[in-house]
């Protein structure tokens, strides 16, 4: 069994974290408009992700969570007529700048999403689908890295004889899981979690929180949940989002027991949803 | 006396029996529509079924009025016609529906493009063939079934363009983004996986548009235009079973008439079986149900003729 | 269930950042060359084609234009030898059993649309659907040739004759029914094209009925209304714009329609008097005499008459599709 986590080191940018108390993304004066600047989603957003934590995103439906997630890894680039004002400083760079290639960017940062998303081929094919195009080529450094992916997603067990099976043939709670591991197998810094235990039931929902938990000592993660009880069971951190602006962004405890904003009281004590 | 309650009564009693009428009506519009599928259908199996003969595959055309031969040449011909036209028809149409799919959905432009393309789909298919004709049959010379070809592919293009083009719509969004979160290119989410889950759907289209072009006449009738002989030279005129079967129904011969009936009743088959095909493969077993009904249906009508 | 505690961490020779960076360079040069391949067809397809169509057409046809100009629509003789050209004959045929069928085909497609949606037994419903859409799928030749065999005959023993007894003396109208009873005409060819469009507009007409919310129908129902009061007043009206784009479509489609017709409707090129006399289409005329057109005047005429039918059918089409669109606009929320 292996203890020791190595950190492998990032030359050209020369910056090496080794504990947890750094700022892995730091959110500067952020606005995010859709449509051509018709509808103005962020406003001023100001935050920082630490590393290897776990930092939650809360608020009530709208409130702009989703789309502040989606700006970590420029997933709105997709659609035309969105705008990106502010900085967000991932590493040094800032990554919705014109420069960042926002490709490079996707392999650093990955994202789970609110459905299971499994493609459609075979469960090895999945996971190793960011592998290839990474380049990884060799047949056991991919078959390697696969099993490790799965390990460490916690589905190993229950898929590790039929990896050649379609992935439609798992159920709701293991294709989320395999989406997991089809997205820590390129080894991101950071991962983004989008509701991802909305469509689940409550086993796979607490088998999700676990795993993510274990993630946390390898990866920074930020989580968007509409739950409230899943931030206060996970998270280190929490941001409380409200109409399109962050309200209040502390620890998870202060937040909880001790908010500081109004709004953030009125919310957790479940005034408005 | 008749109080308001009598009145409202009869009222909806009245009522009633048109909805009664109108309906029994609409019923009986269905009853007609199906009733014409399976009158063409005896038709073709009463008149046809019994000149199928392996003759018909195997030797070709007698010269005309002698009796006897078969319609090998019309069916090697239509062979070579549809499958180099289906060649042509699904790689362009495929190209194009990809791009309408993944490349233009923002794009008002590029829709526009995409629904001139569906009203394509259904121009006379005869001004095809004289676009063909005016492109490449006059400057070649004389008739050549490669000309045939391109006018059947010409109207398959955008058949399979708008098709693909559905299927590639329902993947779902988030399929889509999943691949590009794990920093894909455009290029690759569309080979590795958005192509890969409308497959199946893709595979339809084409079936359906096969069908649709091997039983079209008016394309063929100046570009590949007929031989009475067997002819697997693309770069002459070809017989084909549509342009041979008019030819046989206008033609004198009683025999013609006969091998009509029964190269009709294959190319029928043929087509029909290919879009159950094609509907099975989208809508699961239940379609079997009339195709099963009807042909037991029809070798219950034909024994009973036979009796007469 | 066993598994490891902490997470396994793996050492190999190249991080796997860097080494995506060395794909990458590849990838955008790749997405180019695919995107170009790709678009071009879609232009071809979109542009390149309808456009040269018409040019073509119309340079084959440019003889004859200059030589009648738009005349050619209104002159009646159809004169090969004299080479004289009119178009008025194919032109009035072919939207005479366009609108004759039209005429048919409406009532019965949105009588087989009710009868899917509203009545049909749960068990019936895949084969009456089946059997519709199997209809659209018999190549026109095969109509023609059952047409010609087996329904002519039969209209011109049973049916016409009955028609024309009964019918050809009555005041104003009357004159609709005379004629021969041979069967090539605009009556059995108008029966046998409507059902041939049945499939379209019976298919487009059955998915706008789909689209009504259930909610709008029981709300009719639950004020009292007949089953055939709500689609008459709710339902039809509703979809109007469906129904009114099927419609179009269909018409599209039976002004194209070549060899049922050329089986049915005859060779003479002159305007039928009445419903039992043979005419001619713009398709029948174009099948008939493309190959025997002998000299550069006839060839050029055909392909005025095959102009006038492209332009034609274009504009209906491009109605229709309009009037669909306004009805997705409606219904459907744009997917990504």
């Amino acid at each position: 069994m292996v203890d020791a986590v190595k950190r492998i080191m990032n030359e050209e940018k020369g910056t090496v974290l080794k504990n947890a108390s750094g700022e892995k993304i730091r959110v500067s004066n952020l606005n995010f408009y859709f449509a051509n600047k018709k509808i103005h989603a962020l406003k001023n957003i100001n935050m920082s992700i630490y590393e290897n934590k776990v930092s939650a995103i809360i608020g009530p439906s709208g409130c702009g969570k989703t789309t502040l997630l989606r700006c970590f890894n420029r997933m709105h680039d997709l659609y035309p007529g969105n705008k990106y004002e502010g900085e967000i400083i991932f590493d040094g760079v800032n990554i919705i700048s014109k420069e960042m290639d926002y490709i490079e960017l996707r392999s650093r940062i990955g994202m789970v999403f609110q459905k299971p998303t499994p493609f459609p081929m075979s469960i090895f094919d999945n996971v190793a689908f960011g592998l290839k195009l990474m380049g990884v080529n060799n047949g056991t450094e991919l078959r390697d890295r696969v099993e490790r992916a799965l390990k460490n997603a916690a589905l190993w067990e229950e898929v590790h004889d039929r990896l050649g099976g379609s992935a439609f043939s798992l159920s709701g709670g293991q294709q989320q899981r395999l989406c997991i591991a089809r997205a820590i197998a390129v080894e991101p810094e950071v991962l983004l979690f989008d509701e991802p235990t909305s469509a689940l039931d409550p086993i796979s929902t607490s088998k999700v929180e676990e795993l993510i938990a274990e993630l946390k000592s390898k990866v920074t993660i930020v989580i968007v949940t509409h739950n409230m009880q899943q931030a206060a069971r996970i998270a280190d951190f929490t941001a409380f989002m409200y109409l399109g602006e962050i309200i209040e962004f502390d620890k998870t405890e202060k937040i909880f027991t001790n908010p500081s904003h109004m709004l953030t009281e009125q919310y957790i004590t479940g005034r408005f949803g | 006396m008749e109080g308001k309650a009598d009145i409202r009564k009869r009222a909806i009693i009245r009522r009633r029996i048109i909805s009664r009428v109108f309906l029994t009506i609409s019923t009986l519009t269905a009853i007609y529509g199906i009733f014409w599928l399976f009158w063409i259908l005896s038709d073709l199996f009463i008149n046809g079924f019994r000149y199928i003969h392996i003759g018909l595959l195997m030797e070709d055309m007698n010269p005309a009025g002698v009796k006897g031969g078969g319609l090998r040449h019309a069916f090697v011909g239509h062979l070579i016609i549809t499958s180099i036209a289906t060649v042509m028809g699904v790689t362009v149409g495929v190209f194009a529906g990809i791009f309408f799919a993944e490349y233009g959905r923002d794009s008002r432009f590029i829709q526009a493009l995409r629904n001139v393309t569906d009203i394509m789909v259904s121009t006379p298919s005869i001004v095809m063939g004289a676009l063909v004709y005016a492109v490449l049959v006059k400057p070649v010379g004389h008739f050549i079934s490669l000309g045939g070809s391109i006018a059947l592919a010409l109207i398959m293009m955008p058949v399979i363009a708008i098709t693909t083009d559905e299927m590639l719509k329902l993947v779902p969004g988030m399929m889509r983004e999943a691949a590009y979160a794990l920093g894909a290119y455009k290029w690759q989410i569309i080979i590795k996986v958005t192509l890969r889950a409308a497959k199946v759907g893709i595979l339809t289209g084409v079936i359906l548009g096969i069908a649709r072009i091997t039983g079209e006449t008016a394309p063929l009738l100046f570009t590949s235009f007929n031989n009475n002989f067997l002819e697997t030279n693309i770069l002459k005129p070809m017989a084909s079973l549509t342009v041979t079967v008019f030819q046989f129904v206008m033609g004198p011969y009683d025999y013609w008439h006969e091998q009509a009936w029964a190269a009709s009743l294959i190319l029928t088959m043929g087509v029909l079986i290919l879009s159950i095909i094609a509907k099975i493969i989208i809508n699961g077993v239940s379609f079997t149900v009339p195709f099963a009904l009807i042909s037991r249906s029809l070798f219950f009508i034909r024994k009973f003729r036979k009796e007469e | 269930m066993e598994r490891d505690g902490a997470i396994i961490e793996v050492e190999v020779s190249l991080p796997i950042s860097q080494r995506a960076k060395e794909v990458k360079k590849n990838g955008r040069l790749v997405e180019l060359i695919f995107k170009t391949s790709l678009g071009f067809w879609a232009i071809f397809l979109g542009v390149v084609f309808p456009i040269s169509a018409f040019f073509i057409l119309a340079k084959e046809s440019w003889l004859s234009i200059k030589r009648f100009g738009f005349g050619f629509i209104t002159g009646t003789v159809w004169d090969p030898v004299a080479l004289v050209f009119g178009g008025l004959p194919a032109i009035y045929g072919t939207l005479l059993i366009t609108f004759l069928a039209v005429l048919i085909a409406t009532p019965v497609s949105i009588g087989i649309s009710i009868f899917i949606t509203e009545l049909v037994p749960k068990w019936l419903k895949p084969i009456v659907t089946g059997a519709v859409e199997l209809l659209a799928a018999i190549p026109s030749i095969i109509y023609g040739m059952c047409g010609f065999f087996v329904f002519v005959p039969f209209v011109a023993k049973h049916v016409e004759p009955f028609l024309i007894e009964n019918f050809s003396r009555l005041p104003v109208i009357g004159f609709v029914f005379n004629g021969i009873p041979s069967g090539i005409d605009a009556f059995t060819t108008s029966i046998v094209l409507s059902v041939m469009i049945i499939p379209f507009m019976a298919s487009v007409t059955k998915d706008s009925f789909n689209m009504v919310p259930s909610i709008v129908k029981e709300s009719a129902y639950g004020l009292g209304a007949t089953k055939w009061e709500v689609m008459r007043k709710v339902v039809i009206p509703y979809t109007a714009s469906g129904i009114a784009g099927g419609l179009i479509l269909a018409i599209g489609r039976a002004l194209g329609e070549t060899m049922a017709v050329t089986f049915l409707a005859g060779n003479n090129p002159q305007i039928p008097k009445s419903l039992f006399e043979p005419l001619t289409t713009i398709t029948v005329a174009l099948a008939n005499q493309f190959t025997e057109a002998d000299t550069d005047l006839y060839l050029s005429s055909l392909y005025y008459l095959a102009i006038i039918l492209f332009v034609i059918s274009f504009l209906v089409l491009v109605t229709a599709k309009l009037m669909v669109l306004r009805l997705e606009k409606q219904w459907k929320v744009k997917q990504i």
